[in-house]
């Protein structure tokens, strides 16, 4: 560093000559130089600013973007299976509400059709009592209205073979017989109705 | 160290017992001979090995970032990986540090210095080069010319005319008499001062640590000689010149960094002046 003083004093001692020919100042600034080293910045400037820079910049952005861009895209899907198995939650709470609703009116419709079946079989069992009791009566009614008028010529046959004569063509002893049974009739059914009471 | 330091140092018989004193190493091994010349106007151009090692930096750098950069993935590798990695450290460790968000604009300004300063200062160590570009002062001096006519007009452009000179002369919270010592100092430091240690302080890191390899390098070769205490002396000097050189590795590379840093810091300061 002494030198470099010494030969720095040397040039600035001879700079009034412009004679340091022999040992230039390492402190000296040529114009020349300068120049040449601003050009050489400008250079390598100007070439990376334009040619290299650039790509890489927008690289950097884009890859930026893609990582943003993925957390970005997870976040989304991540909420959209939440919301899916949420509804799907809610879908299976209401599928198994749907299907103890669907049993308890099975249930409730079980018994309503076992209590019609069961009213509909007592009417029909009832119909067919009645009908019976009906032929039953209309069987009853005509058997005895055969039986009247077989007793009534039997009895007229009878009394006939009693007197000796014929009495069966007869108007009179017909109409006679005919009251004679009704009044049978009559006390039977009074006796009935004595008896019922 | 090269033939013709050695031969500018005392020739090739100068040894330690040869009744030649030790040829020390002076400025002369920062003057080279014009290879070819050239005039543009009335200015001759010189052209010597460092102009061309300038040149050699210049279309490396320009060579490996162009390539690298060519068409970039988003899925770095090889070239652009590395590219990369020096981009994210100009704009995250010194553009953003220094100017936020703000700084992405002079990433490329930066990142040209940076690798510019780094190489240049690089072929201090480079086999057959061995000259740092930036022991040169004149280079050193252009580049800090460069920082200065950008951030100046910056600050003009972003505080006006009176108001960059108000916020660089008249610092706030000094009491108002101050300023009449004051403002004269921050002229000074500001404005002179300033760009002239930006431009010294990297050349006279690289001049000193070629200085010192220079120095040790010839003396291994004077002290080499038939003596005991020579070719330990010899060993010696060797050692420490190849320890000197990569220590000399780590400098090129910090004083590319703080070159950067100081230009970022000059344009922060004019961009945003609260301070």
């Amino acid at each position: 560093m002494i030198n470099v003083f010494a030969a720095a004093q040397a040039s600035v001692l001879a700079a009034g000559g412009e004679g340091a020919e022999e040992m230039p100042s390492v402190l000296a600034v040529p114009v020349d130089e300068l120049i040449i080293g601003i050009i050489a910045f400008l250079i390598v400037f100007g070439g990376l600013a334009k040619f290299a820079l650039p790509n890489i910049k927008k690289t950097l952005a884009e890859r930026a973007d893609a990582i943003e861009g993925g957390i970005e895209r997870a976040a989304k899907a991540e909420a959209e299976a939440n919301a899916l198995a949420e509804q799907y939650r809610e879908q299976m709470a209401a599928a198994r509400e749907e299907a103890a609703s669907i049993r308890t009116q099975a249930q409730s419709d079980r018994a309503a059709i076992i209590e019609e079946a069961r009213a509909e079989a007592r009417a029909a069992a009832q119909t067919v009592t009645a009908q019976a009791e009906a032929q039953l009566a209309a069987d009853r009614s005509q058997a005895t209205a055969a039986l009247t008028h077989q007793i009534g010529e039997l009895a007229v046959t009878l009394a006939g073979k009693v007197v000796g004569q014929s009495l069966s063509d007869d108007a009179r002893v017909r109409q006679t017989v005919e009251e004679f049974i009704s009044d049978l009739e009559r006390q039977a059914s009074g006796s009935t109705q004595g008896s019922a009471q | 160290m090269s033939s013709e330091v050695v031969v500018a140092s005392g020739g090739l018989d100068c040894h330690l017992l040869s009744g030649c004193g030790f040829p020390a190493p002076g400025a002369e091994i920062f003057l080279f001979d014009e290879i070819a010349a050239f005039t543009i106007g009335s200015l001759e151009f010189g052209i010597t090995k460092v102009t061309i090692l300038l040149f050699v930096a210049v279309f490396l750098i320009l060579g490996f970032f162009i390539y690298a950069f060519r068409k970039p993935k988003l899925v770095p590798r090889g070239a652009q990986n590395v590219g990369e990695m020096g981009y994210l450290f100009i704009r995250d460790g010194i553009a953003r540090d220094t100017m936020g968000k703000e700084g992405d604009k002079f990433v490329p300004f930066l990142f040209s210095f940076f690798f510019l300063v780094w190489l240049t200062n690089f072929m201090g160590i480079v086999p057959f080069a061995q000259i740092p570009v930036t022991s040169i002062f004149a280079i050193p001096v252009a580049f800090a010319l460069i920082v200065y006519v950008t951030w100046v007009p910056i600050g003009i452009y972003r505080q006006g005319f009176f108001g960059f000179f108000k916020n660089l002369l008249f610092p706030p919270g000094v009491p108002k008499a101050m300023y009449i010592l004051l403002a004269p100092l921050e002229f000074l430091s500001n404005l002179i001062v300033r760009p002239a240690t930006h431009a010294i302080r990297l050349f006279a890191n690289m001049f000193a640590g070629h200085l010192l390899i220079a120095t040790f390098s010839i003396a291994a070769f004077y002290l080499l000689s038939a003596s005991v205490i020579g070719l330990l002396g010899s060993a010696a000097s060797f050692t420490v010149a190849i320890a000197l050189t990569g220590f000399e590795a780590l400098i090129q590379a910090l004083q590319a960094y703080i070159f950067t840093l100081l230009a970022a810091v000059y344009i922060a300061g004019a961009i945003n002046p609260e301070h």
